[in-house]
């Protein structure tokens, strides 16, 4: 469903893509793991349009041209939250559903969501800088699924959390694509989360996709590449130094 | 050679980026008129912008213009002394308030407040991909955060003018009668005489052309902030200089075009 052909994007001479091949399938749960600065969330935001590739194609559901309509129908959890701080914590989970729902019935389901991602309804009226880094990446994922999206994508949402919290989210995330059916795309750095989240696992390494398959296959992937990151090893194919 | 060509290469390197800019700003500015028109219209949005740009300004836009009025007055009477021509003190600070010091004083003092404060916010909420986050949640940055910004900027700044205007000839008034001997009564008959609507219209409209440059630089700066702390502190610095400068020079512009022979 999305499709990434080519995919190449640099900053000045910092050449972040260099060719992603990438195919997510509707329905499925995508986890893309690699290195600090391999370019993951610039990925993410070249599906959104927010950055544009140099060249490549990408496809969401065979066409790259109804921006507006993809995103009618997607919610994003940024990797630092991005919760806009001039509204209260339940404006911001529910600003989708504002538009087109009452402002009681608005928040009512903001704070129904806000439970969902282990939240008390008293952190509703807060604003998010009153907030731990992990309240308000709760709020963010809060956000994310608020309006029930059929695309999501979720950059690391377990950092900064606690083992039992993280946890809970990645239940969470797990239930969204089996129970709602969405089709998703993880970032994540949690071999915990890869191995409760993921259909698929794809390894983003010098800005090509080092390995992709199913995560039955993770363990047994044969690419030393994704063997020593799997396993946190300090030598192998991946200098330290990057 | 080089030593030269280097000077002129620096120059040449100098002005391209600035038409460059002036290009963007300008496409930036067309981009933001066409939202104005076309919904969804972000009314509250609007709101929360008049108490925050024109509301609130009012105490720095009127203290700027009671003081600016007394002295105005001073400077007039020890001129008009030269002349023995005291008593055109009322009308000169009445035309003079109305058709320059008011607008152009009130518009550089709200370009330090408000282009200042619309550049930080705009360019924290980049950096730290608010706006990102505006876009996935399909709303549009221009109509959600510019536009407000924008008009209510453009339709506060008159109102702050006239209230400027009054409160100088105000200043102007209270150093007349008790500095200055004059008579009360004749100076407020002085005043009103000799004032003429365009004189208080011109600069009302001079009002809002500010006012639409103050919340454009505001905004273009804090929409291409850089990244970082740095990005957002230059692009506040950009904001003010930029919409201070663009507001003296649209002044004489406008001068030129309402009073010139
Ligand atoms: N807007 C931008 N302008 C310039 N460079 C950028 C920009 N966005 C990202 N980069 C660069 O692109 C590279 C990849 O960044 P990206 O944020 O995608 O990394 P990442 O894989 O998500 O890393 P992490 O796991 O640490 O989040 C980095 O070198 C970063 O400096
Ligand atoms: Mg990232």
């Amino acid at each position: 469903m999305i499709r990434f052909d080519d995919v190449h994007k640099s900053f000045g001479t910092n050449h972040v893509l260099r060719g992603v091949d990438l195919d997510v399938a509707r329905g499925t749960s995508m986890v893309i793991i690699g290195g600090s600065g391999t370019g993951k969330s610039v990925a993410l935001k070249c599906v959104l349009g927010l950055v544009t590739p140099d060249s490549g194609r990408i496809t969401v559901d065979g066409s790259d041209d109804d921006r507006d309509a993809f995103l009618s129908r997607f919610g994003m959890l940024f990797q630092g939250g991005a919760l806009f701080d001039s509204l209260p914590v339940w404006q911001n989970v529910a600003f989708r559903l504002m538009r087109n729902q009452s402002k009681d019935a608005a928040r009512d389901i903001a704070i129904a969501k806000l439970r969902r991602v282990g939240l008390k309804p008293d952190v509703a009226d807060r604003f998010p800088a009153d907030l731990s880094g992990g309240m308000q990446k709760r709020v963010g994922l809060a956000r994310a699924i608020a309006a029930e999206p059929e695309i999501i994508f979720f950059d690391e949402p377990t950092t900064g959390l606690d083992p039992i919290m993280a946890g809970v989210i990645n239940d969470l995330i797990r239930e969204i694509v089996t129970e709602m059916g969405a089709t998703t795309i993880t970032i994540t750095h949690d071999m915990t989360s890869v191995r409760t989240i993921a259909d698929n696992v794809a390894m983003l390494h010098d800005g090509r996709i080092q390995w992709t398959g199913p995560i039955a296959d993770l363990d047994h992937s044969g690419d030393p590449y994704v063997d020593q990151f799997i396993h946190g090893r300090a030598d192998g194919p991946i200098e330290a130094v990057r | 050679m080089t030593a030269l060509t280097a000077p002129l290469a620096a120059l040449g390197a100098t002005v391209l980026a600035i038409l460059a800019t002036t290009g963007r700003i300008t496409l930036f500015a067309a981009d933001a008129v066409s939202h104005i028109l076309r919904p969804p219209f972000y009314t509250r949005a609007l709101l929360i912008q008049l108490v925050q740009i024109g509301w609130l300004s009012l105490p720095v836009v009127g203290l700027t213009a009671l003081f600016t009025g007394g002295a105005l007055a001073l400077q007039i009477y020890a001129g008009g002394a030269r002349f023995s021509a005291e008593e055109v003190v009322p009308s000169i600070v009445a035309i003079g308030m109305a058709r320059e010091l008011g607008p152009v004083l009130g518009g550089l003092m709200v370009a330090a407040r408000v282009a200042s404060s619309i550049a930080a916010e705009i360019g924290t909420m980049k950096v730290t991909e608010q706006i990102d986050a505006l876009v996935t949640l399909s709303t549009n940055p221009m109509k959600y955060l510019t536009v407000p910004r924008i008009l209510a900027a453009t339709l506060a700044m008159p109102v702050l003018v006239g209230v400027g205007d009054a409160i100088g000839i105000m200043g102007g008034y209270l150093v007349g009668i008790n500095r200055l001997d004059f008579n009360a009564a004749a100076y407020l008959r002085n005043t009103v005489d000799f004032l003429e609507f365009w004189d208080v219209g011109s600069g009302l409209v001079k009002g809002a052309v500010f006012g639409f440059l103050v919340a454009l630089m505001g905004c273009y700066h804090g929409m291409n902030s850089g990244r970082g702390a740095e990005g957002v502190g230059a692009a506040t610095k950009a904001a003010v200089v930029s919409a201070s400068v663009l507001i003296l020079a649209a002044n004489y512009l406008l001068t030129e075009l309402f009073f010139a022979a």
